[in-house]
């Protein structure tokens, strides 16, 4: 598998996948108007990954802004990782906000409520 | 059409107004606006916390205007995907205010979301956020259908809306969105 290296633009984030280390970053802000485009090739790359994972997986999301229409592919993303965990793979979601957002705080504890993969919520200090 | 119009754009503007549009809406005016308004709030000694919301909010507000904007049939280009939107600022209350014509036929749907959402408390808003974001498929455009559960959870206020009617077919939705200065 090929690793992934999608570099960040104001309205897109920066995406990492390491098909060998099992390290996968999100990073930046993510608010284009039509996200689905820009998902669907790391959806389709987590689907080809589950196949043949690393030991284990870990996931950095750090996100300044994100869309509502953002919300529902990160999802996506996310129930991907799910199915690596109920393969009995190893899956850990840092999701990583700053002191003073507690939306951002709010919204990975949504995400956490709904998908079955640990998270740890890390609050970024300057 | 312009006396309509204008009407609607004079009862948006109000207070000190940050930023004012209106005319054609297409995702480079979104993304300019968005931009300029950005380097606006940078330059301003808001919190930053305030900051990062209104902008958020501001982005949830303009997006869901591109998604949402009805084109009037028999219009010069500029008016077949009208929209307006205000930005401004009274007191310690930031306020969006957001236009755009609707096919009459989704005004009483649209309507009852609303009325939902300001009906929902801060607990019921998230749980209602996570069976949408859960549960419902995109729209064409790639909205989701949670863009004012979203701005009504962020901001902690109710929604405020008015329905103007143009004519048999369309009527043009106002809504505005307050944010406070303070939490």
């Amino acid at each position: 598998m090929e690793l992934i290296n999608i570099e960040g633009t104001p309205k897109t984030p920066t995406v990492t996948m390491n098909p060998t280390s099992g390290a996968i970053e999100i990073k930046g802000r993510s608010i284009p108007e039509n996200s689905i485009e820009f998902y669907k090739p790391i959806v389709d790359w987590l689907e080809e990954y589950s196949q043949g994972p690393a030991a284990k997986t870990v996931v950095n999301v750090q996100l300044e802004y994100f869309n509502t229409s953002s919300s529902k592919c990160i999802l996506d993303v996310f129930k991907k990782l799910e199915n690596l965990k109920k393969n009995q793979k190893d899956v850990i979601i840092n999701w990583y906000y700053e002191e003073d957002d507690e939306d951002m705080l709010e919204a990975g504890e949504d995400y956490e409520s709904i998908i079955k993969v640990p998270f740890k919520m890390i609050q970024i200090v300057d | 059409m312009s006396f309509f119009l204008n009407d609607c754009y004079d009862r948006m503007n109000q207070g000190e107004v940050i930023v004012a549009y209106k005319g054609a809406i297409s995702a480079d005016v979104i993304s300019n606006t968005l931009s300029l308004i950005e380097a606006k709030l940078e330059e301003t000694s808001e919190q930053t916390g305030v900051k990062k919301k209104l902008y958020n909010v501001l982005v949830e507000s303009l997006q869901n205007l591109f998604h949402h904007v009805d084109a009037i049939n028999g219009m010069g280009e500029s008016e077949a995907n009208f929209g307006a939107f205000v930005l401004s600022k009274q007191e310690s209350i930031f306020r969006i205010s957001t236009g755009n014509f609707i096919r009459s036929d989704k005004s009483k749907i649209l309507k009852e979301k609303i009325d939902k959402i300001n009906s929902l408390s801060k607990e019921e808003l998230k749980d209602f956020y996570k069976f949408v974001l859960n549960n419902q498929s995109f729209s064409a455009k790639g909205g989701g259908g949670l863009g004012l559960i979203d701005i009504a959870r962020k901001t902690g206020n109710k929604l405020d809306y008015r329905f103007y009617h143009y004519n048999t077919d369309f009527d043009f939705f106002n809504l505005n969105v307050f944010i406070n200065e303070k939490e």
